[in-house]
């Protein structure tokens, strides 16, 4: 039993949250009934290897478990989706039927694929996502087929996810068309201005990338198989395999009624991870965990985000545990670190650049090689980005931590003589009005720190 | 045996891929890529892989309970 008396802790979600939540809280001692719902009929598997490793076809989607630590004694209820919670009852309802009661439930149940928004045209053979593992299997049998055969595979969008099978398709000698709506891929993560490095440096890999471009229409060959796509600007581009890779969207649509504040950006949550009710006060016994939380980190002026961050799955279950288990209240403060692996190059990140306003360069070349960006917003650094210098990021987390001024004092020998900051070039929604994220050069910096609500 | 690498600390010094070719290897210069389930005759080639990585980014487990599809109580 924990300290506050939960004897039935349910964690819905069987993937890295859920599973390193349930593995927390065992080691704090917790020794009462605990449930894991999974809706993959799958052990629970590391998902980032699933557009690199599995699509360029070195592991089998069956090589990602991931390993457990220590003996959960869980109830595993996989294969079955949670469709949805009664506060009042304190249950989760369950897509066969079942209720299972509880004390404490922690909500862990991540995103998915953003899909193509024209069901038809989405359900055409040769049409993909990548999320999951069947995803995975799917997809790679399908660009096996396309290997060597001279027809094109369409990524529709530039973001992680897109780059990195684009990544994998031109490993495996396949033409490949990405599309981007905005200026530049990974511009949300990495602003307009490191993106468009990265993307001259796609293009150096021979992937012809379209930018300022959207897909009006998926089309089909007339049998249900995919011929190509209408572009925006009116061309036909001949694809055989397109994977939409247009972002995703929080698992939510079981918590409806549920009384929780969630959308397809996420449950609202505070920084302890404890869910919150529409009044912004939160409701006992419930926490999210993983993608599916949405919290305002207590570090960054910041509007509420899901960290899709594989880092911060693990950070936040260690706080469930510790919340769950303990009557002192911990906030999850750890600095958002993510990785992606495409095109022969590791780009490593820390802090949050995508909410910078500015961007320099600190070490290396933007032209070739390695290279490291500090990012700022309102005068005080607040991210780092390091392309194939997995070695330095240390140095750039204490500087964010410790809110070092923008520009940064590196001095790195491999440094530019007279280091330019230059606009970061984050997009931002035209059409809503700028939230608080959106701070101006002229906005003091208001850190929150922790502590603060 | 099996091993998940937390890609956030490695800093790809590479001594697992030198302990443990067969499980651990580079993709490009820098980007660790690894079987998270490797066959058990590597098994002390990765607890050496595990010992050796200088930021310990590595963590082994050892599937000792099942998760089953089915419904299982193991209490």
């Amino acid at each position: 039993m924990s300290a506050s008396g939960a004897e039935r802790v349910v964690i819905v979600g069987a993937s890295l949250a859920g599973l390193r939540t349930a593995e927390a809280l065992r080691r704090a001692g917790f020794a009462g009934r605990l449930t894991l719902i999974g809706d993959e009929p799958y052990e629970p598997y590391d998902r980032p290897p699933l557009s690199k490793s599995v699509l360029s076809g070195w592991l089998g989607t069956d090589r990602l478990l991931l390993p457990r630590t220590r003996d959960l004694h869980a109830r595993w209820l996989l294969g079955v989706p949670a469709t949805g919670l009664d506060l009042e009852a304190k249950h989760v309802r369950l897509a066969d039927g079942r209720a299972v009661g509880f004390d404490r439930v922690v909500l862990a149940t991540g995103a998915s694929a953003r899909p193509w928004p024209e069901p038809f045209q989405g359900a055409l053979h040769g049409v993909h996502v990548l999320r999951g593992r069947d995803d995975a299997d799917r997809l790679r049998a399908h660009l096996a087929e396309l290997a060597g055969t001279g027809a094109r595979l369409l990524v529709i969008g530039g973001g992680f996810t897109g780059s990195e099978v684009a990544s994998s398709g031109r490993d495996m000698g396949l033409s490949v068309t990405v599309t981007q709506r905005g200026s530049a891929p990974l511009a949300g993560a990495l602003g307009g201005f490191v993106g468009s490095v990265i993307g001259e440096r796609q293009r150096a890999h021979g992937v012809d990338l379209r930018l300022r471009t959207t897909v009006h229409s998926l089309v089909d060959d007339g049998s249900g198989r995919l011929r190509g796509a209408r572009l925006c600007d009116g061309e036909l581009l001949d694809a055989r395999v397109a994977v939409v890779a247009m972002g995703s969207v929080r698992a939510t649509g079981w918590l409806r009624g549920s009384g929780l504040v969630a959308d397809e950006r996420g449950v609202s949550c505070d920084a302890a991870c404890r869910a919150l009710g529409a009044d912004g006060i939160v409701v006992g016994g419930v926490y999210a965990v993983g993608d599916v939380a949405r919290w305002r980190h207590p570090g960054f002026d910041a509007d509420p985000v899901s960290f899709e961050h594989w880092g911060n799955a693990l950070a936040q279950a260690e706080t469930v545990a510790h919340n769950i288990m303990s009557d002192d209240v911990r906030q999850n403060d750890a600095l958002p670190a993510f990785w992606s692996d495409q095109f022969g190059m590791n780009i490593k990140a820390v802090g949050m650049p995508g909410i910078a306003d500015q961007v320099v360069l600190t070490q290396g070349s933007f032209e070739h090689g390695p290279f490291v960006a500090a990012y700022g917003l309102a005068g005080v650094t607040i991210g780092a980005v390091a392309v194939n210098s997995p070695r330095v990021l240390d140095g750039y987390a204490a500087m964010i931590t410790e809110r070092a001024p923008f520009p940064p004092a590196v001095n790195a020998a491999d440094g530019p003589d007279c280091p330019v900051a230059g606009e970061a070039g984050i997009p931002r929604p035209a059409t809503e009005p700028a939230g608080p994220a959106a701070a101006s050069p002229l906005t003091a910096p208001a850190i929150v720190r922790e502590g603060q609500p | 045996m099996h091993v998940l690498v937390d890609l956030n600390r490695c800093e790809s010094y590479g001594q697992c891929v030198f302990a443990a070719p067969d499980v651990f290897r580079f993709r490009g210069e820098e980007s660790l890529e690894y079987d998270h389930v490797p066959d058990g005759a590597s098994d002390a080639a990765v607890r050496r892989a595990a010992l050796a990585c200088p930021v310990q980014a590595i963590t082994l487990g050892t599937p000792v309970e099942e998760a089953p599809l089915r419904e299982v109580t193991c209490r």
